[in-house]
């Protein structure tokens, strides 16, 4: 009986690896497009876009080795250090926000009211808007509001950065939402009976029982808006593209809502010699800030699937 | 005491109706302000944004007229060129990650390893890292049309796309494979008759995604297409500002209109696929 089983395994071992063998030869047609096209898209400009921000060059074909001369350029750059700070409080102000927010909706979504899904598919709905079409809405409305007071949206930084919170506010509450009301439909129906039970509150509950089960969708949660609050480009450039700017005593302006993204993008079009070869350190800086960020939210969830 | 507890509990979900419904409100509304402005002229929508466009305000279609030609470009070609980019893209990424996630997944060798690993590392690298190298390439390549811009974005989205097809593989039994092989199917049969009709939900979700980023995006088109020729709807849209000194706002939002109309058309027609994929993509990646 045993040594059958041993033999059948055996037989099906040799199987699967002579099926493997056969699919090994078609490997040029199914790996092949992508491999191609990876290497034009991704693999190529990745390694020689860490070549170029060692390169002084105005064009690709008159780069020169400099060294780390683009990098020092890039930690004494103002408006790269003020871009960064304007970030960071941007990414950590929508990620209270906007969480805050998406799992209180979703919360009050998962309590048998009429008309859940209706409420759902409008919150959801400004998902699909495109970054910079969403910008000029938003420029539209804001300046609608502020013309009452004679001012707009370009006139002062408070307003460029509440705006684009709102702004934020209004895409991704949708998104969070839908993760959190996943995240609250796994919560063991015994045990909030077992709470109730046992005389909790409902706030005690909320908070003893339900937010520590939800756990993974809010950590999820939190480091997707924080990406997303630091890799954000086309809201930012539609609402404010950076303005207003003011005038540095070195004769340099800065732009006072421009995040890293859009900052990268002003130096690569800066007329300077080293311009070219600063922006490009000042991708991989920005590279290594997200990657880290992304690695360390794939680390979890690879964690979290090994414990359950 | 038990009728006292019901009604309690009903007052509280009646409140709870009602600030849901306010925000909903709250949520529909940038979207009305975009109608309403698109039939109003152009001198009203800054002073009288949120005003209803009855009367001295009404402008017709005459904002969807001017708006068909504003910016010096023609409106509709933005829209063909938008679709074609989606419908070529999304057709290929589908076609190609799917086929190499199974190899990946099933031959599983030392490099299928490092293509696996090198996709998962991709997902993580922000465009503005090979923002200038990549348009450098895709010009060289002559990748610069919406014909073979489409090899540039499965260049550059195959990492979330493989990274969700190959964990679907993994979790098909072996064994369906097997049989077909016993059968006398070639890896390539194999593949489109019994593997692919398997892959249908998952085909789904990365096709909601891809079509999502492709149709929306600006700065990758931006940087690669000839730009004169050839532009996708949020570069129309982000160069009307460009190109003016004075935007005429109204033509801006009937174009809006124009551009949201669909995918609003698309979102409610699939929006159980379309919430699902997402959900899928976001806690995937």
């Amino acid at each position: 009986m045993k040594k059958e089983l041993i033999d059948l395994k055996k037989k099906r071992i040799s199987n699967s690896s002579s099926i493997r063998r056969a699919t090994r030869m078609w490997s040029p047609l199914f790996l092949g497009p992508v491999i191609i096209a990876f290497t034009i898209g991704f693999v190529w400009p990745f390694l020689w876009g860490i070549w170029l921000s060692l390169c002084q060059f105005q064009t690709t074909s008159d780069a020169q080795f400099v060294g780390l001369g683009n990098y020092i350029r890039t930690f004494q750059d103002a408006s790269f250090r003020y871009a960064f700070g304007y970030t960071a409080l941007f990414a950590v102000v929508s990620l209270v926000l906007i969480n805050v927010l998406a799992f209180a909706v979703a919360y009050a979504l998962t309590q048998g009211i009429k008309g859940s899904n209706l409420y759902r598919t409008v919150f959801f709905m400004p998902n699909l808007i495109g970054g910079i079409v969403l910008g000029y809405i938003w420029s539209m409305i804001f300046d609608g509001v502020l013309s009452r007071w004679s001012t707009s949206i370009l006139m002062e930084t408070k307003y460029g950065f509440w705006g684009l919170i709102i702004l934020m506010c209004w895409q991704q509450i949708g998104y969070m939402m839908i993760i959190y009301i996943a995240g609250l439909q796994n919560v063991p129906g015994e045990m909030l009976e077992a709470a109730r039970i046992d005389g909790a509150t409902r706030w005690q509950t909320l908070f003893k029982v339900t937010i520590p089960n939800v756990m993974p969708s809010i950590t999820i949660c939190m480091f997707l808006s924080l990406t997303n609050g630091f890799k954000l480009f086309d809201q930012n450039l539609a609402l404010t593209a950076g303005q207003p700017f003011i005038i540095q005593p070195g004769g340099t302006s800065i732009k006072t809502t421009e995040m890293l993204a859009l900052n990268i993008f002003n130096t690569f079009n800066m007329a300077s010699a080293t311009a070219k070869g600063t922006a490009q350190a000042k991708a991989v800086i920005f590279f290594i800030l997200v990657a880290a960020m992304g690695l360390a939210q794939l680390g979890y969830t690879r964690k979290k699937e090994v414990q359950q | 005491m038990n009728k006292k507890a019901l009604s309690a509990e009903s007052r509280r979900k009646m409140v709870l109706s009602v600030v849901l419904a306010v925000i909903c409100v709250i949520y529909v509304l940038p979207v009305a302000a975009v109608v309403i402005n698109s039939f109003k002229l152009n001198t009203f929508v800054k002073t009288d944004t949120f005003a209803l466009p009855f009367g001295d305000m009404w402008a017709g279609m005459s904002n969807f007229v001017t708006g068909m030609t504003f910016g010096n470009y023609p409106f509709l070609d933005s829209v063909k060129y938008s679709v074609i980019i989606t419908i070529l893209s999304t057709a290929l990424i589908l076609l190609c990650t799917s086929m190499a996630a199974w190899y990946i997944a099933r031959v599983n060798s030392a490099f299928c390893k490092l293509v696996y690993f090198l996709c998962v590392f991709s997902m993580v690298v922000p465009f503005q890292m090979v923002m200038y190298t990549l348009s450098k390439t895709a010009d060289t390549l002559r990748l610069n049309t919406p014909w073979t811009i489409p090899i540039v974005y499965l260049g550059f989205g195959a990492g979330l796309a493989i990274f969700m097809f190959v964990g679907f593989v993994k979790s098909i039994p072996l064994e369906i494979e097997e049989a077909a092989a016993i059968d006398g199917c070639g890896p390539l049969r194999t593949y489109f008759s019994v593997v692919l009709p398997m892959l249908k939900p998952t085909m789904i979700s990365v096709g909601i995604l891809e079509i999502m980023w492709v149709w929306n995006d600006y700065l990758l088109p931006s940087l690669v297409l000839n730009i004169t020729k050839y532009r996708t709807i949020p570069i129309h849209i982000q160069y009307l500002k460009g190109s003016y000194g004075t935007v005429d706002l109204g033509a801006t939002m009937a174009l809006i209109l124009l551009s949201i109309i669909p995918v609003i058309v698309f979102y409610l027609t699939c929006q159980k696929h379309i919430i699902a994929g997402v959900a899928a993509g976001a806690v995937k990646g």
